[in-house]
């Protein structure tokens, strides 16, 4: 029985594991990059889109917040193969988280688009502005401003979100824990130090994401 | 070649494994629940201890993947000296992590009632718990109950990263089928399926919830009565 915790087996591996961080990072950055372009494209879609865009959009979302992240990698790890797209761990990885981060990033910017008052939109057409400013400026931007709390939130579960993406062999924080313990067998200590990394990851995120939006959104209302 | 195609018999192994995820489901919804309740108590005590002690829980909980924490749990057993049990591990880490989240979702709820209640209750004698016993958390529930509604669905969904410590519940079945018949389409399709119809009421009814509520506490413009044909 070993009762002492022991932390230098597990730091004298510190470049895989900062290593195994930049791949989370990565993973992170991509994802939310491609889910919030889904997302906008969604929302957008399912405000001013036809009925059956609207309907499909709809179904999209509901189709994956009413199931796991875990089965959606699975899914598109295993079957996009047979369809003739050959995917690497980390790429599949990316397309999963994507598709995931996109259906929430639409509702959360469906929430937003909906709270712009009419009237907003009707000054734009006044104004004679062109569709596409209309639903850039008036709607989307303001729309973004309006949720980014909830927005940048989800982008932080995300974070956290692509600790399992070990599952398809995906390279990433998690999935280099796991080696470490079977090479040090300090399995306890591992996965300290992991969720020590994670947690300073995951703050810094915060601050970040706040930082942003005090730059995006700077104007005052 | 696969070596067995996907048939009632795969079909009957995923329901029977959909238990498994019910069980830890129902589980991780009870446990974190009273865990919720005593840390929200804790996280608006009167004591600034006991409010840190709490803060730093939820900290914990939400800032770390619940995989790593699923992870500690299992190999922490083995430190103290147990068998590793990925039953006893995921039953402990979902009652925890879910407690960080209703903890959060009940302080929400309990301090969106107005202050004056609680100094009507301290000028009528009442000390804290009998305060949030008898006064505050009967009015709060309301509020707690379409995120709480909302919540189990992700408890739902979040069960299946248990099957990453070997536990055997539906996303664990699904593997195991998937690699005797490598049909993933039709395996991940069908679990995905089962997922849904375990969720989706569920997503439903929250949003019944929450509208229903909304309903209840903002002022909705009349319509102007329609002139019936007089």
């Amino acid at each position: 029985m070993q009762t002492t915790l022991q932390f230098g087996p597990i730091l004298a591996h510190l470049d895989r594991l900062l290593q195994g961080l930049g791949e989370t990072v990565l993973l992170s950055l991509a994802s939310i990059l491609f889910g919030t372009l889904i997302g906008m494209l969604g929302a957008v879609g399912r405000a001013f889109g036809p009925r059956w865009l609207s309907w499909l959009i709809a179904a999209y979302v509901e189709l994956i917040r009413n199931t796991p992240l875990l089965i959606q990698l699975y899914f598109v790890f295993f079957s996009l193969p047979l369809l003739g797209f050959k995917l690497d761990s980390n790429t599949a990885a990316i397309v999963a988280l994507s598709i995931h981060l996109g259906a929430y990033a639409t509702e959360i910017l469906r929430a937003g688009i909906e709270a712009i008052p009419e009237g907003q939109i009707e000054a734009a057409k006044a104004l004679g502005l062109s569709r596409y400013r209309i639903i850039r400026h008036v709607v989307l931007v303001p729309a973004a401003r309006a949720v980014y709390p909830s927005l940048s939130a989800q982008f932080i579960l995300q974070i956290m979100g692509t600790s399992i993406v070990g599952a398809i062999a995906a390279e990433e924080l998690t999935a280099i824990a796991n080696n470490l313990v079977m090479q040090t067998f300090r399995s306890f200590e591992v996965y300290i130090v992991i969720a020590v990394i994670y947690f300073v990851l995951v703050q810094a995120a915060s601050l970040l994401f706040a930082g942003i939006g005090k730059l995006m959104f700077r104007w005052k209302t | 070649m696969s070596l067995r195609d996907f048939g009632p018999n795969e079909l009957m192994f995923l329901l029977l494994a959909t238990r498994w995820t019910i069980l830890l489901a129902l589980i991780a919804f009870a446990g974190g629940g009273l865990c919720g309740l005593l840390v929200a108590a804790l996280r608006v005590a009167p004591a600034r201890p006991l409010r840190w002690i709490a803060a730093g829980y939820i900290q914990f909980f939400m800032g770390t993947p619940i995989l790593i924490q699923l992870f500690m749990a299992y190999y922490g057993a083995s430190l103290l000296g147990y068998r590793p049990d990925p039953w006893f591990a995921a039953a402990l880490t979902f009652c925890l992590n879910g407690g960080a989240f209703f903890g959060e979702i009940f302080r929400g709820a309990i301090e969106a009632i107005p202050k004056g209640q609680w100094e009507a209750a301290t000028a009528l004698g009442f000390r804290f718990v009998r305060t949030l016993r008898l006064v505050i958390v009967p009015q709060a529930v309301r509020l707690m109950l379409p995120p709480t509604v909302g919540f189990m669905v992700q408890i739902v969904k979040t069960t299946s990263v248990a099957s990453l410590i070997g536990l055997t519940e539906l996303a664990r079945a699904a593997t195991q089928v998937n690699t005797v018949t490598f049909q993933p389409v039709m395996v991940f399709g069908t679990v995905s399926l089962i997922y849904f119809a375990l969720c989706w009421p569920l997503s439903l009814y929250a949003g019944h919830l929450e509208r229903r509520f909304a309903a209840g506490t903002t002022r909705k413009v009349e319509k102007p009565l329609v002139m019936s044909a007089a």
